[in-house]
């Protein structure tokens, strides 16, 4: 009985992909920036390393600590940075904002690396300090005449991706192999947050 | 034999869809070119605009994560109280969507969903309703004639129902741990998009 049912659930999902792939712009509002604010806001998380970088390895760091950090580390970061977007957007100033992402990949990657295991509260206080960082970069680069409403949405949900990403990798803790794949992972992020690192002091 | 045949239709199908998308034509979704009529015009004009749906998702969400009651409430306030701000909004003079107010819903509806707050089915209420008096009032302001705009607020009221029927009836069910949470993890990420827009709406003042 299940064979069929996965058939059709394959096919619609093809047919969704294809049409979705397929489909052309809606013009039926005419809002400025509303058709490019989306995308816009989607592209900006994911066109820098270092924030990749950071953001992937909250999630690696989630899973690797398993429940609850596995979703409050994830849904402590956007909100935290959406919170250091709006001080950026307001035009309230931070110092080290360079420093402050590039040290987030070291710190994170080297948790991950290490399989640090904190309270709770401390990995998610320690997540969102950074987060602040990583959003007030993006909230001071908005560019403008875009849709804020769309911009913002397609800016969380990137985010949120990027950590269901390292989430997606992190699974592989289960194994013991996985478990030495994701403390690589944490070197990699680490060394990549180092040289960022050694970037902005240069 | 069977399970062989259906599956062999799969690139059939993929063709005829991949050739229909090809030739798509872009959506006339608005009032002056759909000539459906205004109730199709309310509802497609919801369906179309984001500022509208999110709060409804959130809502739902939210009602939905509290059990059956707390979505059926929402499911008859949430409409009517759309349908009554919206011909509120008719007879009166132009009203601007203000994005401070804008922001507040995202945030105190993401962030009350994201939290698994457990709210009251007062509280549910009330906050249905005065959603739906809002966002009702501001889209009845920007309709013009009264006839043909009261059925397009029905329109509207309609679509809005069905979306909050669909969204709290899916969550109302949702038994898996981590499903809901999933639905917490949407909830703060529409309070992080408020979080945003507070500042955006700072920024260009």
């Amino acid at each position: 009985m299940r064979a069929p049912r996965y058939g059709y659930f394959r096919q619609a999902i093809t047919l969704a992909v294809i049409l979705f792939v397929c489909a052309q712009s809606a013009f039926a509002h005419p809002q400025k920036g509303e058709a490019v604010g989306f995308l816009t806001g989607f592209r900006h998380p994911i066109s820098g390393l270092d924030h990749v970088l950071a953001m992937v390895a909250v999630g690696l760091w989630g899973a690797q600590l398993g429940a609850p950090a596995i979703w409050v580390l994830p849904v402590a970061f956007p909100l935290v940075m959406a919170f250091g977007g709006m001080l950026g957007l307001m035009g309230v100033p931070l110092p080290g904002i360079e420093y402050g992402i590039a040290l987030s990949a070291v710190l994170l990657g080297a948790a991950v690396m290490f399989e640090v295991r904190p309270p709770l509260g401390f990995a998610a206080a320690l997540v969102g300090f950074f987060a602040i960082f990583h959003g007030h970069a993006h909230g001071t680069e908005l560019p403008p005449g875009q849709s804020a409403l769309l911009y913002s949405i397609g800016f969380v949900i990137a985010t949120g991706c990027l950590h269901a990403l390292g989430i997606g990798i992190g699974t592989v803790h289960r194994w013991v192999w996985g478990q030495k794949l994701l403390r690589v992972a944490g070197g990699l992020v680490a060394i990549g947050g180092a040289f960022f690192f050694w970037k902005a002091i240069a | 034999m069977k399970k062989n045949t259906r599956q062999s239709r799969l690139p059939l199908y993929a063709f005829v869809a991949f050739g229909c998308a090809m030739y798509a034509i872009p959506a006339e979704a608005h009032l002056n070119s759909t000539g459906m009529g205004p109730f199709y015009d309310g509802l497609i004009h919801f369906l179309m605009s984001p500022e509208d749906i999110v709060p409804v998702v959130a809502l739902a969400l939210l009602a939905g994560l509290r059990g059956a009651n707390h979505g059926r409430r929402a499911l008859f306030t949430l409409p009517v109280a759309w349908l009554l701000g919206g011909l509120v909004g008719l007879s009166a003079m132009t009203a601007p969507p203000h994005p401070f107010i804008a922001a507040a819903w995202f945030l105190l509806i993401g962030g009350l969903l994201a939290a698994d707050a457990k709210v009251s089915l007062r509280l549910t209420t009330a906050l249905a309703a005065l959603l739906g008096l809002y966002h009702g009032y501001l889209n009845g302001t920007g309709m013009g004639q009264f006839d043909t705009a009261a059925v397009a607020l029905l329109g509207l009221a309609f679509a809005v129902f069905v979306l909050i029927a669909l969204l709290a009836a899916l969550v109302v069910r949702l038994r898996a741990h981590w499903a809901r949470i999933a639905v917490r993890v949407a909830g703060s990420w529409i309070a992080a998009s408020g979080l945003l827009m507070l500042g955006w709406a700072v920024r260009t003042r």
